[in-house]
């Protein structure tokens, strides 16, 4: 008996060790597979033609940079949205709401974060679209602005959950030495505060924006789908395409295997790396953060 | 006089920041509101229990919601044991090296991935390369794999907030480790892990990019048989309803982005009651 105690338990120590490693495995796997399909672009298309400012596969004109462009011009104005919404309303939770006030709040900002994308898309075609358009007196209420708008409300969850998580774990003694030197609340937030958090804040603000460029369906609804160049300030007024709509518009209707379809892999290459890159530094900026704070509290 | 001045910057400031909060909550509060008593007319018993027809522009969306339980509990099939196992592995085995901090990376880097990319992945490994076809199963286990972060991070949490006392009066009465986990550590976890698992499966129902080339049908007309059949699902359908399919009732469209959003909600509304009860009943 005592055997086989000692066999189980070495089995589900074993289980369980793997399950953790996958997590390793499967972000390898992503990366594969999107090698495999992906790369082969590279060899099918010129790279003159791939960084071409004309995206129109019919016609095997396979270039990007209208789809790069329309997934920046949209982030950034959903960053500029998000950024200083999420970090308002983390202050107010973190520091200035009572108690009963961050119950309440906390739990609908967290339930934004779960509101399906497709139903904010949803709204968008029926309701942001055409008030935009009449307000804004644009040809169509289908444009970047649109897609940066919704999109701003889906990055928010993530500013404001990261951002407060990082001035909560700012220790209440600086609080009270700002406080005891004679500062306002308001000066304690602004001064101290904010500062202490200021890579917390900073990698809320970086998984945002990774969240904004990498989200498909509420852009895909009400960007417009145009794969135009969007380098102008007007460009945000008018119809873009990203390259996440590109993907989940057109991957239904290629042939397995041909130009078309490794190009949309290749689309998906280019989103991994970006997502990669952005979490990286994002969560490099935390540990270095830590580390300070452990020396300077030790 | 200064220090008048400095409580109008204070009162000024309080103000923006408190409007900025109003901001952010209102259009939630408002999309939820608007949306409920939009659809509310919609909804019938032959909406929820009927199959569409008339080119999807009558009828009901039972194969829709079908579709989107068959995927959530797929998904949690895969993910729930797997998301809690390395959530185990991280809290009670894992020491700090660097193979963990690899580990870490990994997940955070699940965690941002772009959704549609988990549908190019899905597409690559299970329906092509697997040949699971267009299946509920492979839209299934890219959703799993979407949602494991999530599970993992939360339950680590959750198990990492169980007082090292417990396992150190668990062992010294003669429990081996896993006995210790099993019958203490993860009971008393329990209410974290499945706030986790919920917020997670809540995450993967309302999920459409992954599953557009991986199981999602565009019409069925009956419900799917098999774990190798594709099936229609409702935030595929609202998206089908609201983009592809030209005159559509706009009542019809209101009424499935409801059944969707209490799907969603109730989730989200259990999982917020089970951890804010397990708060208040805490003892240690």
């Amino acid at each position: 008996m005592e055997k086989s105690l000692t066999l189980r338990e070495f089995i589900i120590t074993r289980l369980i060790q793997a399950s953790g490693y996958s997590a390793i495995l499967f972000v390898a796997l992503i990366f594969f597979f999107l090698l495999r399909e992906g790369l082969p672009t590279l060899a099918e298309v010129d790279a003159s033609s791939l960084l071409s400012i004309r995206w129109y596969p019919i016609e095997n004109y396979f270039g990007i940079l209208p789809l790069i462009t329309g997934s920046l011009i949209v982030t950034l104005g959903a960053a500029l949205i998000a950024v200083p919404f999420g970090i308002g309303t983390a202050i107010y939770i973190s520091e200035i709401a009572p108690r009963w006030m961050r119950e309440i709040l906390k739990p609908l900002v967290e339930l934004l974060g779960g509101l399906p994308s497709v139903v904010l898309g949803f709204l968008g075609i029926l309701v942001v679209s055409p008030f935009l358009r009449v307000f804004l007196d644009l040809p169509t209420g289908l444009t970047a602005f649109t897609g940066s708008l919704l999109l701003g409300g889906i990055a928010v969850p993530t500013v404001v959950s990261v951002a407060e998580d990082a001035l909560d774990a700012v220790p209440r003694s600086y609080r009270e030495g700002a406080w005891a030197l004679g500062a306002t609340h308001w000066q304690t937030i602004w001064r101290v505060t904010l500062p202490a958090a200021r890579s917390g804040v900073l990698t809320a603000v970086m998984l945002g924006v990774g969240r904004a460029i990498g989200e498909t369906m509420t852009v895909m609804m009400v960007t417009g789908n145009a794969p135009v160049m969007a380098v102008k300030l007007g460009s945000l007024f008018s119809p873009v395409r990203t390259m996440t709509a590109t993907i989940a518009a057109e991957m239904g209707e290629v042939a397995n295997g041909s130009t078309h379809y490794h190009v949309l892999f290749f689309i998906g290459m280019v989103l991994f790396l970006i997502s990669f890159i952005v979490n990286i530094i994002a969560s490099s900026v935390v540990f270095r953060a830590k580390k300070r704070a452990e020396r300077i509290l030790s | 006089m200064f220090a008048r001045n400095r409580h109008t910057v204070q009162r000024l400031g309080f103000t923006a920041i408190t409007m900025m909060a109003v901001f952010t909550v209102i259009p939630i509060v408002g999309t939820i509101i608007f949306i409920l008593f939009k659809g509310g007319s919609a909804i019938s018993w032959e909406f929820l229990s009927g199959f569409p027809h008339d080119g999807m522009r009558a009828g009901g969306i039972l194969p829709a919601i079908i579709g989107t339980l068959y995927l959530t509990v797929g998904t949690a099939v895969f993910s729930v044991p797997l998301g809690i196992a390395a959530a185990i592995y991280l809290a009670e085995y894992a020491s700090d090296n660097r193979l963990t901090r690899l580990i870490r990376l990994a997940i955070i880097n699940l965690a941002g991935i772009p959704s549609v990319v988990y549908g190019l992945f899905g597409l690559g490994l299970f329906v092509l390369f697997l040949k699971f076809g267009t299946s509920i199963l492979a839209a299934s286990l890219t959703l799993s794999i979407m949602t494991l972060p999530v599970i993992i991070s939360t339950a680590e949490e959750s198990l990492r907030s169980v007082p090292q006392a417990f396992r150190t009066v668990s062992i010294s009465l003669g429990a081996t480790r896993w006995q210790t986990i099993r019958r203490i550590i993860l009971k008393e976890a329990l209410p974290g892990i499945l706030t986790g698992v919920i917020l997670g499966l809540e995450r993967a129902a309302g999920e459409t990019a992954p599953i557009l080339f991986t199981g999602a049908a565009f019409f069925l007309p009956r419900l799917p048989g098999s774990p190798f059949d594709a099936t229609m699902a409702l935030p595929y359908h609202l998206f089908v309803i609201s983009t592809q399919v030209p005159e559509m009732p706009i009542q019809i469209q209101y009424g499935t982005a409801l059944v969707l959003l209490v799907f969603v909600l109730t989730m989200n509304i259990i999982a917020t009651v089970i951890r804010s009860r397990a708060r208040a009943r805490r003892q240690w």
